[in-house]
């Protein structure tokens, strides 16, 4: 596994000067060839602006104030534009919650399919067609779908389609952000399951944005957390799930009724996310925190520290460490 | 709730006063498409079920399923075709005058999925809720906002009084949901219909609303019917749990025997689909989950589910399967337990 | 929030600028007109001159002070024909749309019927057979045949309002199918209702000043129109009086541009999608 995409210190805001809200703060993420690494937070936690940024998608008045993207060496925010779409497609692709609108309702499908291919230097249209035959082996779409019109699919099947779409042109990143959240619980299993195999076997990295912290657990090498524009932990998968440190992780993990437990009443999380217009000075999770310590939390913004190899977190209660070891 | 459905006197009020609701053999189809190539889409097939006072239903299916197609005929959005309904033993008419509806709706309420588009842009939440309040005589008009300010406290958005003049677009998701719970509670309804009311708002706030939802009914005693495609939210709401397919029940008992003991393999898809955080990291686990939900136009006479089972069988295929009894008011609708 | 968005609006403020202008013109004429616009007692056909800053018309009249009448009888035309156009079109519009059955259909039918039938020919045959020449004919003959796109507009807004949950939740809520209509329907549907006001409004003073130039109107009533008439019919550009000819046709395109972007503006702030980012 080597580096292939690298976010640093990356704050990204909308609109200038004082009236600016800085929606993504100061993140730093890593991925890796092959891996799957998922972004989790409630809705305007900065998530998919994180992933707009990191793939150079992000339109004014967004606006990356700070940090940098580096995806295999190279600068991708400082690009040229031309070299910057020859990346996206080519060696990064995206797959969104709104599928029916990245494909075209007038033509069918295996057209769209040649057209993308044709636009980015496959002209061999035998080579094209058999590539989009194979994609679609792969996310279980029936071949007879690539006659037919978006409208003819069911939402599974349109999800899987744009899948399919991304994979075509051989991407080795793909971000994906909330990909299955407008479909039912068995689709999505369906479509998750298949988007493990594939990446299994053609070996491309996943970056998977979603608010279900339960997808995440089940599919994820590594879930990053954020809130208010801020990562507040990372770690491996089972880690995150056995040991959550950050109690808006850990309050996160407690939001989902069990499906088998004996029943009895959960706590929400009380409250709602701050306003990214006026964020307090401390921690911006301490208004909704059972564990917040006056004076402390509400007035100082906790640092990042490691508090195991792979695992580190956002949080006073774990005090940062010159070591980098163990927590307090 | 001793006896099957089909055991109900026949042709009289029921005379079970626990009982709120009785649907026998609900059924709702449409004519689609344009003159020469009509088809009929059967999205409800024949739904029987019953629902006592204080009971909380969780109503569990795929899209397509027929699960809002089950809300809306119950709220007379669209009138249902076929069957009956009876609502606090009065059997309702399925051509209901105005005068019906609107005593029909005093008792029947509705919560909607999308809380964005089910609140009024232009209407203040005080506007929004003294509707219902004066429609239905609930209120006099001089005591209209103090009631609406008793129903956002009830529904946790508090201080009232912060709430009263806003208008949706100054609402959280989650606020603007409360503001709907509120608005189905102003009637004093004896039923509230909840139409997947947490799926499109994030996973951290959906407990809190089920909890709301949970405390109301239990303070007041409301049946609550909770639509959902969520195995596990039904699970944390529901005192029984219905699992509907193509417009078909295929299953019905207490909530801890379906998530314990699925019997129907529907259900058991269900079950292993579903997202476990608690149930331990999954990651090798595979499932099969080729096909959807049939073409309702098109439907076979047997079982709904036999394109999707693993375990079909020549007999699924000629009808459809009766109702088995599996004691404690769990039944299955599979020729796999004849 | 919409009222901002309109007043920042480049396209609202200049055709609110120009109406503004227009209308104190027509309010302040008796003020403003050098000369009354129908005395013929001045030597005809004279050139632009102190006297008379736009000449005189072959009838020995001011043409000044034509102009400034006659932007009288063009808006009040204009401005009461769009106002019943636009109840035509709320009431055909939304009855069909939200009682549906039978009684839309036959709505339907009917606003399909004046869509097809071509709008200016209809006009003039209606116009030559109307014997009562004057405003209100023309006003008349202008709102039957101008009615039936917006009617189609707003009977398919209100289909789609009505399938909206807010307006299912009133329902619910008990509220009469009257009372959805006049709180929910008519008030989300404002900004359409007031684009094509202005839409309609555009047309009846282009339609007004075309049967007028045709003859069609009360000739001796002093509009843009007739005023565009009487030059035609007396060769004003071959007698060289081009201002006679050419500033009432100046003034009803740029009345009609008011009306035009006005209607732009309005269907740009209510309707997102044009928004120009």
């Amino acid at each position: 596994m080597s580096l292939l995409l690298e976010i640093a210190g990356l704050t990204v805001g909308y609109g200038a000067g004082p009236t600016a809200v800085l929606a993504v703060q100061d993140v730093d993420l890593a991925v890796h060839t092959g891996e799957v690494v998922g972004i989790a937070g409630e809705s305007g936690c900065g998530k998919s602006t994180l992933a707009l940024a990191a793939t150079g998608l992000l339109d004014p008045p967004g606006r990356v104030l700070q940090g940098g993207v580096r995806y295999a060496g190279q600068d991708l925010l400082r690009l040229p534009p031309a070299a910057l779409r020859h990346v996206r497609l080519r060696q990064i692709a995206m797959v969104f919650q709104a599928s029916m609108n990245v494909l075209n309702p007038v033509l069918r499908i295996r057209d769209q399919f040649l057209d993308a291919m044709q636009a980015h230097g496959i002209t061999s249209r035998r080579e094209a067609v058999e590539r989009t035959q194979a994609v679609f082996e792969l996310v279980k779409v029936p071949a007879r779908f690539l006659d037919a019109y978006p409208h003819q699919l069911s939402g599974g099947m349109r999800q899987r389609t744009v899948i399919a779409l991304s994979l075509v042109l051989e991407p080795r990143l793909i971000f994906m952000d909330e990909p299955t959240t407008a479909l039912d619980v068995v689709v999505q299993r369906a479509i998750l399951q298949s988007v493990n195999d594939l990446r299994v076997q053609r070996d491309f990295a996943v970056v998977f944005i979603t608010h279900d912290l339960s997808l995440l657990i089940e599919i994820a090498d590594r879930i990053a957390i954020m809130y208010a524009g801020y990562l507040v932990e990372e770690a491996s998968g089972p880690e995150l799930y056995q040991q959550p440190l950050h109690p808006y992780t850990q309050a996160l993990m407690q939001a989902f009724p069990p499906l088998g437990a004996v029943r009895s009443r959960l706590q929400g999380i009380p409250g709602q996310p701050p306003d990214l217009r006026q964020l307090p000075p401390g921690c911006p999770f301490a208004a909704r925190c059972g564990k917040v310590r006056q004076g402390t939390c509400d007035t100082v913004r906790p640092a990042m520290t490691i508090v195991t190899p792979g695992h580190r977190v956002a949080c006073h209660l774990y005090p940062v460490s010159t070591e980098g070891g163990k927590q307090a | 709730m001793t006896a099957p459905v089909q055991a109900a006197p026949e042709g009289s009020a029921t005379t079970d006063s626990a009982l709120v609701l009785e649907v026998r053999g609900l059924s709702k189809s449409f004519t689609v498409g344009s003159i020469g190539r009509r088809r009929r889409v059967r999205a409800l097939n024949g739904v029987d079920l019953r629902l006592e006072r204080g009971e909380v239903l969780g109503l569990v299916g795929e899209s397509g399923s027929g699960k809002t197609t089950f809300a809306r005929a119950l709220a007379f959005l669209d009138s249902p075709t076929g069957g009956e309904i009876w609502l606090e033993g009065v059997r309702q008419p399925l051509q209901p005058t105005p005068r019906d509806l609107h005593r029909y709706r005093s008792r029947v309420q509705m919560i909607f999925q999308d809380p964005y588009a089910s609140l009024d842009r232009l209407h203040t939440v005080y506007r929004t809720l003294s509707q219902p309040l004066r429609s239905f005589r609930i209120a006099p008009a001089s005591q209209t906002r103090a009631a609406c300010a008793e129903l956002l406290e009830s529904v946790g958005l508090v201080p009232a009084t912060d709430f009263l003049d806003r208008y949706p677009h100054e609402l959280s998701g989650g606020q603007r949901q409360r503001v709907g719970i509120a608005r189905a509670l102003a009637a004093r309804p004896a039923l509230i219909l909840a139409d997947e009311p947490t799926s499109m708002l994030d996973v951290s706030i959906r407990l809190t609303i089920m909890n709301l939802l949970l405390d109301l009914q239990q303070g007041r005693a409301l049946s609550l019917i909770f639509i959902t495609h969520d195995l596990a939210g039904a699970n944390y709401v529901s005192d029984r749990i219905a699992i509907l397919y193509a417009g078909h029940l295929l299953e019905i008992g207490p909530a801890s025997a379906l998530m314990h003991d699925p019997y129907h393999p529907y259900t058991q898809l269900l079950r292993k689909a579903a997202p476990d955080p608690q149930g331990g990291f999954r990651r090798g686990e595979r499932f099969d989950a080729s096909g959807e939900p049939p073409d309702l136009t098109e439907l076979a006479p047997g079982c709904p589910f036999v394109p999707r089972c693993p375990q079909a069988r020549a007999a699924c295929h000629p009808h459809l399967p009766a109702w088995r009894e599996l004691g404690g008011q769990h039944r299955v609708r599979c020729v796999l337990y004849d | 929030m919409t009222l901002r968005a309109f007043l920042t609006n480049r396209r609202a403020m200049a055709g609110a600028g120009i109406l503004v202008f227009f209308a104190l013109l027509a309010g302040l004429a008796p003020l403003i007109a050098p000369y009354s616009p129908t005395n013929i007692n001045f030597p005809p056909m004279l050139g632009p001159s102190a006297a008379h800053l736009l000449g005189t018309t072959a009838n020995g009249q001011d043409v000044l002070s034509q102009l400034i009448w006659g932007s009288r009888d063009t808006l009040i035309v204009g401005l009461v024909t769009a106002t019943l156009i636009s109840g035509i079109q709320l009431i055909v519009g939304i009855f069909g749309g939200y009682v549906g059955g039978w009684i839309d259909e036959v709505l339907s039918m009917l606003t399909n019927i004046f869509l097809v039938m071509p709008g200016l020919p209809l006009m003039i045959i209606v116009a030559a057979y109307v014997t009562v020449k004057g405003t209100v004919p023309i006003i008349f003959v202008i709102t039957v045949t101008g009615w039936a796109w917006g009617a189609r507009v707003l009977r398919s807004q209100t289909l789609t309002l009505r399938s909206q949950a807010f307006v299912e939740a009133a329902q619910l809520s008990g509220e009469s199918r009257w009372r959805i209509v006049l709180t929910h329907i008519v008030p989300n549907m404002a900004g359409i209702l007031v684009a094509n006001f202005f839409g309609a409004a555009l047309y009846a003073v282009l339609s007004e000043a075309g049967l007028e130039f045709l003859g069609l109107g009360n000739v001796n009533t002093v509009t843009w129109g007739t005023m565009l008439y009487w030059a035609e019919n007396d060769e004003a550009l071959l007698m060289g009086l081009w201002q006679w000819m050419v500033l009432p046709g100046v003034c009803i395109a740029l009345l009609g541009t008011a009306f035009g972007l006005l209607n732009f503006a309005v269907d740009e702030v209510v309707n997102p999608r044009l928004r120009r980012t």
